[in-house]
Formats: C-alpha cells, sequence, structure tokens
C-alpha cells in the first residue's frame, strides 16, 4: 500500500549540504503497523515528511496505492511529536478534531457526531467544549489521535507520537494505538527513537542507519496480540527482537574515527 | 539571501518610484497637485543645501531633542520611585490611566494661551507626549523586577537603595529603553504637530506650512522625504543602542503600550 | 464538572469577592478625588482665568452638551454636531485602516518574496511622522472630511500593518504543516488558521492604532475643519472659552479613556482562548 523507492532528499547545496536520507527502500502493506527506529538525527522525520508531502525528496519515489505523491495526499493523516503546537489553541477539543472532516464533505451535524465519537474511542468522551490546553499533555495527544481517527486515513503517519509524555502515560497510548488499529484496521506508519516501543507496537521494525539515512536491516516481530505492556515485554522472544533491534540501532553508527594523521 | 534581499528591495523602491513618475507623465495624476517624482527628488536634493530648510531641520530637532531629554529626567525618576513602591504605585495607576489618553495635540491650544514662546509651546508638548510612555515603561520594568534577585541582595545584607541600583534599575533598564523608543516617535509626531497648528517661524512644520500655503507640493514632498530619513535615522540609532545595551534581553524586542 | 457541585462555591466566592472588590475599588482609586479637590482648592485660590476650577469646567461641558432634550439623550446639537462627525471620522478611518493593514500585512507576512519587495517602502512609510502628510492632504483633498480621515488613515496603519506582518510571518510551522496534512484550501487556512494564530499580535497592534487616531482626529480638525471636536477646541481657543477649552481636553481624556476600555474588553473576549492558555502554560 505504501511504496517508497530509493528515497533521498539532501537539505541546501554545496560544501554546506546535509545528507538526510541516502536512498531508503520501504514497503507497508495494507492494515501493517509498521515502526521506523533509528538513532536521533537520522532523517527519520524527513522520511515522514516526504511521505506526507510537507517536503519535496530531492529524488525516489513514493507511491501510495499506486498513486504517486506529489503534495499532500488527500487520505492520509500526520500525529505529530508536538501536540500543543500541532492542536489549535484556538479552537475547541471538538472543533480541533472536527476541522479537517470539512474536506469529507461532511455537513456541520455529521461533522461533530463524528468528532464525539473519535473522541470517545481515545477514552475522552464529552470533552468537546474544553480547550486543548486546559487537558495534560497525554490527553492531548489522545486528541491528535482522535483527530487522525476520524478523518478515516488509509494511512496514518506517527512523529515520534509518545516522545513528549511521561512514561505512563506512554505506556497507556501505545495501547491505544494498538487498540484503534484493531478496531478500524488501519495502516499506520510509526517514528521513533525508543527501541522497546518500535518492538512493542510493531508488525516490523525498520531500523534506520545515521544520516544519511539507508535501511540497516528490518525484522519481522512475532510477538502475539493482544500485546501486554507486561507480558509481552516479559517474554523472550521480546527481549530477543529488542536486543537484535538494539544491535542494529548501534552496530550501524560509525565508530569514532581514529586516524594517527588527524593528529597533526 | 541578503543580496537577494537587498536586490527585491532596492527593486520595489525603484518601482514605486517609475510608477509615481509614470502617473505624472502620462496626467494619471495632476501634476499641479503631485508633482513629477523626479521633480521631488531633486526637491530634496536641493533641500540639504537649503540654509532656511536646515535651519527649520535644525528646529525642530532641538525642541524634539530637548523635550526628550527633559521628559526623560522627569518621567524615569519619577517611574523609579512610583514603580518601586507599590502602594504608590497603585494609587497613582488610575491616575496615569485618566491622563494619559488625552492626545498632548489637545493641550495645544492651552499651552499656546500659556506660553508666550515658539519653541516653548512646542517643546511642553513634547515632554507632555513623550513622558507617558517614559513613566509606563519605567513603573512596569520595576515592577517586573524578578523578586527573588531583590531577596537575594536583601539577604546579604544590602539596603534599600543598594538593591535599587544593582538588581532594580539593571533590569528595568530594557523597559526604559523601550520607553524612550516609543518615546522618540511620539515625540516626533508631536513636535511636527506643533509646527502645524501654532505656525511659528521654525520648524520642519512650519516650512510645510508655509510650502502648502504656495502651493508648492514638491517642496511639502520633499520635506516629507527627509522627515522620514529623520525618523529612519533616530529609530536605527535607537534599535542599535538597545541591542547593544541589552543583548541579553529578551523584553526589549516587546513594545509595551 | 457538574453544575450543581461548582456553582455553591463559585457563589460564595463571588459574593466574598464583591466585597472585596469595593474596598480594592477604594485603595485604587482613592487619589483621584483627592487630586480633583486639591485642584478645586488651588483653582480657587489662584482664580487664574487660565486654570477654572473642575466645578466650573464640569458646569460648562454640562451647558455646552448635556442640556439637551431628552428625546436627544440630554445631548444639545452642539454636542450632536461635534462629536457625530468626529466620531464618523475617528471610526472610518480607523476601519479602513484596520482592513488594508491586516490584508496587506497578513499577505506580506505570508509572502516572503513579497515581503522583499515591500519592506524597504514599509519602513520608510512608517517613519514618516503623520502630520508631516496633513500639509499634503490639504493641498490634494482641500480641507475636510476626505482630509481628515487620509491623515487618520496614513497614521494609524503602521502599527496595525507591522504587527500583522510579525503575525503573520511567525505562524507556528507546525500549525501550517498540519493545516497541509489535513488538506485544508487557502481560504480554510486564512480564516482558521494563520488569523487566529496571528489575532493577538494584530490586536496589540490595534490598540496601538484607536489611540493614534483619537490623536489624529484632533489635529487633522485643529489644522482645517468646520465641525467636530478639535474644532471646538480652536473655537474656545479663540473665544477664550477656558472654561469650554478644558471641558473639551477632558472630553477627550474620557473618549481615550473609553475607547482603550471597550477594546480591551472586546480583544478579552476575542482573544480569551489566548489569556487562558498563557495562564495554564
Amino acid at each position: 500500500m505504501l511504496d517508497v523507492v530509493n528515497l533521498r532528499h539532501t537539505y541546501g547545496q554545496g560544501p554546506s549540504a546535509h545528507h538526510a536520507l541516502g536512498g531508503i527502500d520501504l514497503k507497508v502493506a495494507e492494515g501493517e503497523l509498521v515502526s521506523v527506529v533509528g538513532p536521533s538525527g537520522c532523517g527519520k522525520s524527513t522520511l515522514l515528511r516526504s511521505i506526507a508531502g510537507l517536503i519535496e525528496p530531492t529524488d525516489g519515489h513514493i507511491r501510495i496505492r499506486d498513486g504517486h505523491v506529489t503534495g499532500t495526499p488527500g487520505d492520509l493523516a500526520v500525529v505529530f511529536q508536538d501536540y500543543s503546537r500541532s492542536l489549535f489553541p484556538w479552537m475547541t477539543v471538538g472543533e480541533n478534531v472536527a476541522l479537517p472532516l470539512r474536506r469529507r464533505g461532511m455537513g456541520r451535524a455529521a461533522r461533530r457526531a463524528a468528532a464525539a465519537e473519535a473522541l470517545a474511542e481515545v477514552g475522552l468522551p464529552g470533552a468537546e467544549a474544553k480547550y486543548p490546553w486546559e487537558l495534560s499533555g497525554g490527553m492531548q495527544q489522545r486528541v491528535a489521535i482522535a483527530r487522525a481517527l476520524a478523518y478515516r486515513p488509509t494511512l496514518l503517519l506517527m512523529d515520534e507520537p509518545f516522545g513528549s509524555v511521561d512514561a505512563q502515560t506512554r505506556e497507556d497510548l501505545e495501547d491505544l494505538v494498538l487498540k484503534v488499529r484493531e478496531l478500524h484496521r488501519m495502516t499506520i506508519l510509526l517514528i521513533t527513537h525508543d527501541i522497546d516501543e518500535s518492538v512493542y507496537v510493531g508488525d516490523r521494525v525498520v531500523v534506520l542507519t545515521k544520516s544519511p539515512a539507508r535501511v540497516a536491516g528490518e525484522l519481522s516481530v512475532d510477538l502475539p496480540f493482544p500485546r501486554d505492556q507486561i507480558a509481552t515485554r516479559e517474554l523472550p522472544a521480546f527481549v530477543h527482537l529488542r536486543a537484535e533491534v538494539g544491535r542494529l540501532v548501534r552496530a550501524k553508527e560509525p565508530l569514532p574515527p581514529f586516524h594517527a594523521s588527524q593528529q597533526a | 539571501m541578503i543580496r537577494r534581499r537587498v536586490a527585491r528591495g532596492a527593486t520595489g523602491v525603484a518601482v514605486l518610484l517609475i510608477a509615481a513618475e509614470l502617473a505624472g507623465r502620462t496626467g494619471l495624476v495632476d501634476t499641479s497637485l503631485l508633482p513629477l517624482m523626479s521633480t521631488v527628488l531633486a526637491r530634496a536634493a536641493e533641500l540639504v543645501a537649503d540654509p532656511a530648510f536646515l535651519a527649520d531641520v535644525w528646529g525642530t530637532l532641538i525642541v524634539w531633542a530637548a523635550g526628550l531629554l527633559i521628559a526623560v529626567v522627569i518621567a524615569v525618576p519619577l517611574g523609579t520611585l512610583l514603580g518601586s513602591l507599590p502602594r504608590a504605585e497603585t494609587a497613582t495607576r488610575p491616575l496615569v490611566e485618566f491622563l494619559r489618553p488625552i492626545p498632548s495635540v489637545a493641550l495645544l491650544p492651552l499651552i499656546t494661551l500659556l506660553i508666550p514662546d515658539d519653541s516653548a509651546i512646542k517643546m511642553t508638548a513634547v515632554v507632555y507626549a513623550a513622558a507617558w510612555p517614559l513613566l509606563v515603561n519605567t513603573m512596569y520594568g520595576l515592577r517586573d523586577v524578578d523578586p527573588i534577585a531583590k531577596e537575594t541582595m536583601r539577604s546579604f545584607g544590602f539596603g534599600r537603595l543598594a538593591v535599587l541600583a544593582r538588581v532594580s534599575l539593571p533590569s528595568a533598564a530594557p523597559f526604559v529603553l523601550t520607553g524612550v523608543r516609543l518615546a522618540t516617535a511620539v515625540g516626533l509626531i508631536v513636535a511636527v504637530s506643533a509646527e502645524l497648528i501654532t505656525g511659528g517661524t521654525a520648524g520642519v512644520g512650519a516650512f510645510m506650512i508655509r510650502a502648502g500655503a504656495g502651493f508648492r507640493t514638491d517642496l511639502v514632498l520633499a520635506a516629507t522625504l527627509w522627515a522620514g530619513v529623520l525618523g529612519l535615522v533616530a529609530n536605527a540609532l535607537l534599535l542599535e543602542l538597545q541591542r547593544r545595551a541589552f543583548r541579553w534581553h529578551a523584553a526589549t524586542s516587546g513594545e509595551l503600550s | 464538572m457538574s453544575a450543581a457541585t461548582t456553582l455553591p462555591p463559585a457563589e460564595v466566592t463571588k459574593r466574598r469577592a464583591r466585597g472585596g472588590r469595593l474596598s480594592a475599588l477604594v485603595t485604587r482609586v482613592w487619589l483621584i478625588p483627592v487630586v480633583v479637590a486639591a485642584w478645586e482648592i488651588g483653582t480657587r485660590q489662584a482664580a487664574s482665568a487660565y486654570f477654572p476650577p473642575p466645578s466650573q469646567i464640569v458646569a460648562r461641558a454640562y451647558e455646552l452638551w448635556f442640556s439637551g432634550p431628552a428625546a436627544h439623550l440630554f445631548l444639545t446639537d452642539d454636542a450632536l454636531g461635534d462629536f457625530l462627525p468626529s466620531l464618523a471620522r475617528l471610526f472610518g478611518g480607523w476601519a479602513v485602516a484596520c482592513v488594508l493593514g491586516i490584508g496587506l500585512g497578513v499577505a506580506l507576512g505570508r509572502s516572503r518574496a513579497l515581503a522583499g519587495y515591500i519592506d524597504p517602502l514599509v519602513e520608510f512609510g512608517r517613519a514618516i511622522p503623520p502630520p508631516a502628510l496633513v500639509p499634503l492632504f490639504i493641498v490634494i483633498f482641500k480641507l475636510g472630511t476626505e482630509m481628515q480621515v487620509a491623515t487618520i488613515v496614513y497614521g494609524v496603519i503602521w502599527p496595525i500593518l507591522i504587527n500583522s506582518i510579525d503575525g503573520a510571518r511567525y505562524v507556528d510551522r507546525l500549525h501550517m504543516d498540519t493545516a497541509e496534512v489535513f488538506g485544508m484550501g487557502r481560504a480554510q487556512r486564512l480564516f482558521r488558521i494563520i488569523l487566529p494564530a496571528a489575532g493577538p499580535k494584530i490586536f496589540a497592534g490595534l490598540r496601538l492604532s484607536v489611540a493614534l487616531a483619537v490623536i489624529l482626529m484632533v489635529l487633522s480638525e485643529l489644522v482645517g475643519s468646520t465641525d467636530g471636536i478639535g474644532y471646538q477646541l480652536s473655537y474656545t481657543q479663540m473665544n477664550f472659552d477656558l472654561a469650554g477649552m478644558w471641558s473639551v481636553i477632558v472630553l477627550l481624556g474620557v473618549l481615550g479613556l473609553v475607547l482603550n476600555a471597550s477594546f480591551l474588553a472586546v480583544e478579552r473576549r476575542v482573544l480569551s482562548w489566548h489569556r487562558r492558555a498563557r495562564q495554564t502554560t
């Protein structure tokens, strides 16, 4: 359903250019949840922004359901890490969730109903009239997820969605994502720098190298569903997978260069 | 990047000048009302060497600068006093709130009756107008001083005056300077207004009134150009001063009113 | 958060606050009657023609403007003749400046290229002290309402324009990205994202411009007008009617105060999200 071929992106030109993506190939099947993990600053966000059509990659192709991505695709939603900046503080929670539904050609009442339903699904029933900044960080991110759910995207992109919340909330949100995707059979591409998380939520983990990012390796996650924060994490298979991913993430980091000639 | 900005800026200015020139030449605009841009620029260049005009500019500058200086001397100490005494601040605030919105221009007819001297009239108006932003910003700056910093000084046994000199005033200084910048802009507005209304003998405003009365819009526009240059230079100087003196302070960009 | 549980304590605190508010009001405004009384006594003692006592100013103001028939809300014909044209110019000029300033400001704020071309002109235009254009406007528009409105528009547009540029330029990138991802159209982006995000800045500019508008209204009417508050001011001056002149000055102070207060009330409503969001974070 998502097909990324030899994606490259370079910021700037000349000697100061920064090669963020160095030729990435990535496939995501219908209904799959793929975690993309890599060292921080490796270009994960550049990958996501390219797929979302927010930046135009220097080279390569992105296809969603056989359609080339040029501009922002119509049936795609993004959950950003920084919920406080991605939700609009001048709108209520209900308006935030309902806003993108205008594009779906829904009437006012239908938009409202869809927003209420999505909010209930993420565990915030009746929060429509509140403002985002009246909610805790975890709840705000739930609103952002509800906004994406209500939009009914064929592909949901999540950019470090739980990077800015505390550990307990993070676990709750991970379970929330697993629940809603079970419910809606959504295709999700989740970007994270957390190795544990990538294994816990993913059907498959794709590991990127440091920039310019390439795919360092892929691992299938054959852990049983439903996953459980305690039980799943103590399975030997989980521990093993986590170690494998960790090895991939670290092994590809270049060793600190040391040359005798550099001392000169 | 910077080169492109300069190029674009120059293009914008050039397009405006040429458009204005063409509007006059094609008869779109009545040149007896709005003279050709080239005429205005030529007049502006001539004015630099015109001793009468220079005397007028000098007159405005003196009124403006002296008025500002007097306003600073009055308003900053007063603001410091009121700002560091919370009770005095709450008591005077409504008074300030009532007096501040009285447009200084409205006081001109009264001042004209009270004071016989031409430039003293203008200066009084400038002082009145410039004092408010200075006073309010100084008060605000002093009220905003971090209480922990003050308590730290006190805990080391420093007296009130030492705290004022070493903590309160330095941390209020950027606000005061913002007040100075606002006062500078208002001061120029009022100085020119006063010259327009009281007529008088010297000043850019008086020059313009004379030129306007003779329907010499070319001279009026040329003088307007120089008035803009004056404002531009003053603002740039103060911004630079502010940037150098208070690089550490974030509030310098926020203008308080 | 049911109403039943929150209302009674809220009512209690409200009542308590009302008592507290009264005493707070007294501690805040006690100086004003003191100053007025001192002024009254001082001016009576000095008996200067230039400084009539406040009681005389109030009496004159009543006589001039507020002794009219009940059908006209007790306003005299003079009051209607002075206030209405002035307020019409004030609000008319201000409204034109708002539309032009916000429209142009948002365009300049969102387009780097456009801003590059126009920026120097904006910088120069705002540096010209607005009264300096009065002589030019007098020649172009002749004495009258057009000249006065032009003066007000030119004078007050700059704070609006500069703040709108600033506000529109620094809309959070993630706001814009989010809007793009969810496929919001141009109009929707402008009205639902850019304008609200720039709102606090724009309002700061609008508030500055209201105060400026009063100044320029008075100036333009002093320089050349046959009606309006500024005209009344120069009329009282010519007739050496000092009590009347002081009345006009006080009236203008009240006008500025009322305008500022009502503006703040509107701002409070429109930007309540901004104020409360800042309080919680």
